[in-house]
């Protein structure tokens, strides 16, 4: 379970959001820069809150009041960012492995091969992230994420870098993703993913929390919208 | 016709002399200029513009006056120079040791520039992926930083190495121009130019330094274009 209660000042913007996440996929859902890509950055200790505390199960990862920042290496987290970040110099292979050896995990030879043919990656394995498309480059994040181990997996607008072609092939690993039994917190200003993939709805609106629920968040934004 | 076979010994002993030094130097320099790189590119602190000030110092100065600093400081009776030879028996003075610390400092503002460069065109979002997925700080600079800054690292090692090679005022104004301790190919040209009837072997050593900047230079670019392609993939 993850516990964030955190405030920030971005120049002129304030950002002050309190929620809780239980197991399962919990959706960061808000309009473009409501502060929901600040908010996972301070989950992942990226960013340092003015003040608040953030909790990760039984693990405080971040308490203004206690002084504790936990830095993003130890935090156990997992992060898949919007525009993939894979390394550029190494090999499919090597950027997989790479959150596996950087945690000094032993190889669990089943379950990366599990991961890999879950995310079809397997023919990727020698290629370099340069001359790989973009729902490759995505799925590869993903698997990278994965492999791990992390106790909470941050999704931020996975899909939105992709075409809707390429969103069509992506959607269906991020639903397999959920039997992995690895919470998700997933960032997204669609409602139709957002709807198709969460558990719980956490409604971002400049910077506030709006609203904690099901998918009936989702109807009320569409209203607004109209 | 020139032949390698026609130099005599005293010309050998320069050549080899000069391309050790010129080693030496950037090896040497390597290690404090990815630090002083790193700093310039990624930090902010008091007394930065004065620190980029004087690592691109002896690119400016006349090269006599980086010489008789460098005399002053690392001298046997200088302060560092003492400190290091009491403590570490690191003598520069006359000897070809004070050739390599000349040529280091020369060469190394092109050096740092270099690196700087490719330290500033790394995406530091790259390093804060790294960092989700458990690498220290230590080990994004290993794993992420140093791999991606390696084109830029060679090119200023090839920089430093070339201004190494060629460096001549400073040299001669340190450590003099002693045939075998720290006569270089420069230093050996122009001992040769001042000496009647000598034009030959001074012709010679000019091939010889043409001969060793193609060389460097067509490596220079190999090197830099298989560690482009490994870097950024094909």
């Amino acid at each position: 379970m993850l516990a964030v209660d955190v405030e920030k000042r971005l120049g002129d913007f304030a950002l002050a959001a309190k929620f809780e996440a239980a197991g399962g996929v919990t959706a960061l859902f808000g309009p473009s820069g409501s502060g929901k890509t600040s908010i996972v950055n301070m989950v992942a200790g990226l960013m340092t809150p003015d003040r608040g505390r953030i909790r990760s199960g039984e693990a405080l990862l971040f308490d203004s009041g206690g002084g504790l920042d936990v830095q993003p290496h130890r935090r156990g987290i997992g992060y898949v960012f919007q525009d993939g970040r894979l390394f550029p110099h190494m090999t499919v292979a090597r950027n997989l492995d790479y959150g596996r050896r950087m945690y000094r995990l032993p190889l669990d030879a089943a379950g990366r091969t599990r991961v890999i043919d879950m995310l079809d990656i397997g023919r990727l394995l020698d290629r370099r992230p340069g001359n790989l498309s973009g729902g490759e480059r995505q799925r590869v994040a993903i698997g990278r994420a994965l492999l791990m181990r992390p106790r909470l997996l941050l999704l931020d607008e996975p899909l939105a870098s992709l075409d809707v072609a390429r969103k069509r092939e992506i959607f269906p690993y991020l639903l397999r993703l959920r039997d992995e039994r690895v919470p998700m917190i997933y960032v997204s200003h669609q409602a139709a993913e957002v709807r198709r993939i969460a558990t719980t709805i956490v409604r971002i609106d400049a910077g506030c929390v709006a609203g904690v629920g099901g998918t009936e968040l989702l109807d009320a934004a569409d209203a607004d919208a109209l | 016709m020139f032949s390698l076979g026609s130099l005599t010994p005293d010309e050998w002993t320069a050549i080899l002399l000069s391309l050790r030094i010129a080693v030496v130097a950037t090896i040497v320099a390597l290690p404090f200029g990815i630090a002083i790189a790193w700093l310039l590119a990624r930090k902010n602190f008091w007394g930065k513009a004065i620190l980029d000030a004087v690592v691109h110092l002896p690119l400016v100065l006349p090269p006599v006056v980086t010489g008789y600093l460098l005399l002053i400081w690392f001298g046997r009776r200088g302060v560092i120079g003492s400190f290091l030879a009491d403590w570490f028996g690191i003598v520069f003075s006359f000897r070809w040791t004070g050739a390599a610390l000349a040529c280091g400092v020369m060469g190394f503002p092109l050096l740092v520039r270099a690196i700087r460069l490719s330290f500033e065109a790394i995406d530091m979002k790259l390093e804060a992926a790294a960092s989700t997925l458990g690498a220290n700080r230590f080990l994004v600079f290993a794993t992420v930083t140093l791999p991606l800054a390696l084109p830029g690292i060679i090119a200023g090692m090839v920089l430093c190495f070339a201004k190494a090679l060629g460096e001549f005022g400073a040299t001669i104004t340190f450590v003099s121009n002693i045939p075998g301790e720290t006569q270089t190919i420069s230093a050996a040209i122009y001992t040769y130019m001042q000496i009647p009837n000598a034009d030959a072997a001074a012709g010679r050593l000019v091939v010889v330094a043409i001969i060793i900047s193609l060389i460097a230079l067509i490596l220079s670019e190999w090197l830099a274009r298989r560690v482009g392609t490994r870097v950024h993939g094909e």
